[in-house]
């Protein structure tokens, strides 16, 4: 290297850049491509959330979907019955402490109570292993569409027009007959009716996972949690108040616990364990895991669930994933709004305030 | 057998295998934020594990550099080809170290276990902070970007060293004759 007398200019030295050029345009084009630059078609988080925001409007600070909720606390007392199945520690008897949050859906958090008869429960286990156990269920059978695409193709189909502020029909009516998968899904909303109360609902997985046991086997369930609390007979929600769920919960939590079974459906060979559209049959075997007590609320706006990103992907070991493929578009457009909202509340630049006064 | 104008063969095995690791890293990280579809789990499941092989070598490897200085650049150098290759180097430690210190930052601010696959988990290193969730994932996407840059300039100044200058710097990492 101390000679640099004895070096020739290389022959060909147009060529050589231009080799150059070319390998490092090409490691740039591939990371372009595989990063979603250069793949403009492909369906991104982003653009799953882009979707979701664009129907329920811009609230920062707020989850892009279920916006409106509460926050409730308690404890799941483990009944051990399903420690035979899952090697998961939750499910041996004991107690393991939960921070839920009780939801509608939509991006509107200031949305009526009544504006859609779906109620939601997210759920996290907080095992004492520092492992975590996050759900997210929904007082419904199954869900519209089976994968991420249709699920963006519907957000769009149901943009409203700005014009009216309403979807144009045609449009919804067109997915609805390009995706015969919703037809469960349409039957029962036909008939569903918003409930008066969070507590008298049965919320459902709807998406299956595997259970893994201590021999290694792996059992397909679907799960749901099913309400001690009566269906509600006391009457329908006060006239004109929006927020009548939050007023219901505050009531009967001065009333005592809350509580919902946890019950474990396990499929039956031949049952679709990737295909959150379809119904398994009621006649399923059946564990009661345990019970889920709810003894506390708070507000969202500063409650411990704030926070807390409902990915339905983070499982403690002895609970695995199925290869529905919901679960990890769930698990990457969970990340984006997680990341939208977190962004605002930390007052990153370019990002819009969140507004004081919570709902 | 390492001689004063090549790496030592250690340094050379770690650079080579560390330049692999980390180029997949980037390309797994901007697949995997980037889809919906099946290859985003498994990504993610490659990219955690991956991310901390990567810290663990790149401490070793510091270590080592510092305990054994690189080859001179050749004198006749331009003064700033030399800090540029200087800064770049130094760039590329930085980011190999701060990026997956990061990244496990990040997952424990979000208050999310930071799992390894096979039932390995790592305690969280940073208290649940939802904000300071936030500037750590903006960091690590951007300071992502700058990591593939800056490996972008050190693959084209290594060719450039080896195609155009033919000066035996490439040739010092990759251990085959000079050709001067």
């Amino acid at each position: 290297m101390q000679e640099p007398e004895t070096r020739h200019p290389p022959a060909h030295a147009a060529w050589r850049w231009a080799l150059i050029g070319l390998v490092v345009a090409a490691f740039a084009a591939a990371f372009g491509y595989v990063g979603g630059w250069l793949a403009p078609g492909r369906l991104t988080p982003k653009r799953v959330i882009d979707a979701i925001q664009a129907n329920g409007g811009e609230y920062p600070g707020y989850r892009r979907n279920h916006a409106k909720g509460i926050c409730v606390t308690g404890r799941f007392e483990s009944s051990g019955a399903l420690a035979a199945y899952s090697t998961a520690p939750l499910f041996a008897p004991g107690d393991t402490p939960v921070v839920g949050r009780l939801a509608i859906p939509g991006g509107n958090p200031y949305a009526a109570d009544s504006s859609i008869p779906i109620r939601s429960f997210a759920l996290r286990f907080d095992l004492a292993d520092g492992e975590q156990w996050r759900t997210g269920m929904n007082a419904m059978p199954v869900f519209p569409v089976s994968t991420a695409k249709a699920f963006y193709e519907l957000q769009v189909a149901t943009h409203p027009d700005p014009a009216t502020g309403k979807p144009d029909p045609a449009k919804p009516k067109a997915f609805f007959a390009a995706h015969p998968e919703t037809a469960a899904f349409l039957a029962w909303i036909k008939t569903a009716k918003p409930s008066a109360s969070y507590v008298t609902e049965t919320y459902e997985s709807i998406n299956a996972f595997y259970l893994r046991d201590a021999a290694g086997q792996r059992h397909a369930v679907r799960w749901k949690a099913v309400p001690e609390q009566p269906p509600a007979g006391d009457g329908g929600p006060a006239a004109g108040d929006p927020d009548y769920l939050a007023a219901d919960l505050a009531k009967r939590l001065g009333e005592g616990p809350l509580r919902w079974h946890l019950r474990m459906v396990f499929a039956a060979d031949g049952d679709p364990v990737d295909d959150a559209t379809k119904v398994w049959p009621d006649d399923r075997q059946t564990v009661d895991a345990g019970t889920i007590v709810i003894d506390h609320m708070e507000a969202q706006a500063d409650g411990p669930c704030r926070d807390v990103n409902y990915d339905p992907t983070i499982l403690p070991r002895g609970i695995e994933v199925s290869n529905d493929p919901l679960l990890v578009a769930r698990s990457a457009a969970y990340a984006d709004s997680y990341l939208r909202r977190t962004s605002e509340e930390g007052h990153l630049p370019g990002t819009a305030s969140p507004k004081e006064n919570h709902p | 057998m390492s001689r004063a104008d090549t790496f030592h063969p250690f340094a050379r095995v770690l650079h080579w295998l560390m330049a692999l690791a980390v180029l997949s890293m980037l390309f797994v990280g901007a697949g995997m934020v980037t889809s919906v579809e099946a290859r985003h789990a498994w990504l993610l499941a490659i990219h955690k594990p991956l991310g901390i092989t990567i810290f663990v070598l790149a401490l070793i490897r510091l270590g080592f550099r510092l305990t054994h200085p690189a080859p001179p650049l050749p004198a006749d150098m331009p003064e700033w080809q030399k800090l540029a290759a200087h800064a770049s180097h130094w760039l590329l430690y930085g980011l190999m170290i701060a990026m997956p210190l990061i990244g496990w930052g990040m997952l424990s601010a979000g208050n999310y276990p930071v799992t390894l696959g096979a039932g390995l988990r790592l305690p969280p290193i940073l208290p649940s902070d939802a904000a300071l969730f936030a500037w750590l994932r903006e960091a690590h996407r951007y300071l992502a970007w700058l990591f593939f840059l800056t490996f972008l300039a050190h693959m084209g100044a290594a060719l450039m060293h080896g195609l155009i200058r033919r000066d035996g710097v490439l040739q010092s990492m990759t251990g085959g004759k000079r050709s001067a």
